[in-house]
């Protein structure tokens, strides 16, 4: 990937955002220095599921509007999306072992962030499985919206398994109420893994268009 | 509508006709599904966990995957001499190409599950009797959602060139919100809990009935070549 402002400015982003991470951001009383991780974790998963509701969006639009932009998008976005889902599995249960004293639950948040890991692991899968480029788009568009209605329902149904059957599990879900230099902090994570997200897209993207234009589809059709 | 189902009927017979004359893939469905069955018990210390909450375990994974089984039958059949060309060039709508291959693959998976209920029962020492009415229930919910899935997903498996490792790699995450409540509901029955506890799973088993059979039908006409 070339560097471009936006890259370079997303680096910087990171960079700030570790340095006050680190340096200037208290330590969590309870949780000390395994709290850290917070600063990656969340940000990941924030990220991932923007870069999903993208490719699910460009999805619908691709059906309706044949675009291959859109599905060079929803491309992207997915493997940048798979790519942070991974970080969040890996960071969550190094935080969890400490914190929880136990790597995984089968909590709704954590069974819903493994299932789009493998939905979308599936969508990459899948295209790499297809040659024709108008079939590939078709049928990855079909994947990414169908990928999209079923976020809802593994939610429920994982919801549902919990609180029907009660269990003692260690850990409480929900947003922890921060103080405001955490929140600072956190809230600087958002914004820069955001950004990093849009320069990863744009990166990935103009590779795709590349790509293509290097092999282009051998009949055109009108 | 009623044009377009009789349609879905005529094309769902065609392909149980195949099935009937060859039996092939539903013997091997029934008799992996058996099998299943058998290797769970072996791999099951009675003394730690009861028949009642091993056995919805074992038959919702063996319903899962011998149903994968003839799901990709379903359009590999017409890959063959290009079938799928005449299916398409026929005065048939694109749905109910879509719909009557779902039916045979229902019919196919509640076969199967017919021959294997019974065997669970016999294997597991399990009283089914009692709460067979609602368990037929639970297990028709979710082989309605089970196929409607898989039929769709069949049909873009066979078109790639990783087709018979595609099919389980996209359809288990998606029968992972139907087995959940299924298996939950069935627990709930062995248990021997009133029926009314299962409400809440069938609800949800029927919400995903509807939502993925009229989302598969309107994305199957997407899945074919123009």
């Amino acid at each position: 990937m070339k560097a471009t402002p936006l890259s370079v400015a997303a680096v910087a982003a990171i960079a700030i955002t570790y340095i006050r991470a680190f340096f200037f951001t208290p330590l969590e009383a309870i949780q000390g220095p395994a709290q850290k991780i917070l600063y990656l974790h969340a940000p990941s998963a924030w990220v991932a599921f923007l870069a999903f509701g993208l490719v699910g969006l460009a999805s619908v639009l691709y059906l309706w509007l044949k675009d291959e932009r859109l599905d060079r998008i929803a491309e992207s976005s997915a493997e940048v999306g798979v790519m942070f889902t991974t970080i969040v599995l890996v960071t969550g249960p190094l935080w969890g072992k400490p914190i929880w004293g136990t790597w995984w639950t089968w909590d709704a948040r954590l069974t819903l962030t493994l299932f789009l890991w493998f939905i979308y692991l599936g969508y990459i899968v899948l295209r790499g499985a297809v040659d024709d480029r108008a079939m590939r788009a078709r049928y990855s568009a079909v994947l990414g919206i169908l990928g999209t209605l079923l976020i809802p329902f593994i939610h429920l149904s994982v919801y549902l398994f919990r609180t029907l059957h009660p269990q003692p599990i260690l850990m409480k879900p929900g947003a922890p109420s921060l103080p405001g230099e955490m929140l600072a902090t956190l809230l600087l994570s958002f914004g820069s893994f955001t950004l990093l997200y849009v320069a990863l897209l744009r990166g990935r993207y103009r590779y795709a268009v590349e790509r293509d234009n290097a092999h282009p589809p051998e009949t055109y059709d009108a | 509508m009623g044009d377009a189902l009789r349609d879905s009927w005529v094309i769902a017979m065609k392909d149980l006709a195949i099935e009937f004359r060859t039996r092939s893939a539903f013997l091997s469905a029934v008799v992996f599904a058996l099998l299943g069955v058998v290797i769970f018990f072996f791999a099951w210390d009675p003394t730690a966990v009861t028949a009642a909450d091993l056995a919805p375990g074992v038959l919702w994974v063996v319903f899962t995957f011998s149903g994968l089984l003839g799901l990709h039958r379903s359009f590999g059949a017409e890959q063959a001499d290009r079938a799928i060309d005449g299916l398409l060039a026929s005065p048939v709508a694109r749905e109910s190409i879509y719909l009557g291959k779902a039916m045979a693959n229902l019919i196919f998976v509640i076969g199967v599950q017919a021959a294997s209920i019974p065997a669970i029962a016999l294997f597991y020492g399990l009283p089914i009797g009692s709460v067979l009415a609602p368990l037929c229930a639970i297990t028709l919910l979710a082989a309605i959602g089970l196929v409607a899935v898989g039929t769709l997903f069949s049909a873009m498996a066979v078109n790639t060139r990783l087709a018979e490792l595609l099919l389980p790699m996209l359809s288990l995450p998606f029968f992972v919100p139907i087995v959940i409540p299924a298996a939950q509901a069935t627990a709930k029955l062995l248990s021997g809990r009133p029926v009314g506890e299962t409400l809440p799973w069938l609800k949800l088993l029927l919400a995903f009935d509807i939502v993925f059979t009229v989302g598969c039908m309107l994305a199957y006409p997407f899945t074919l070549e123009e």
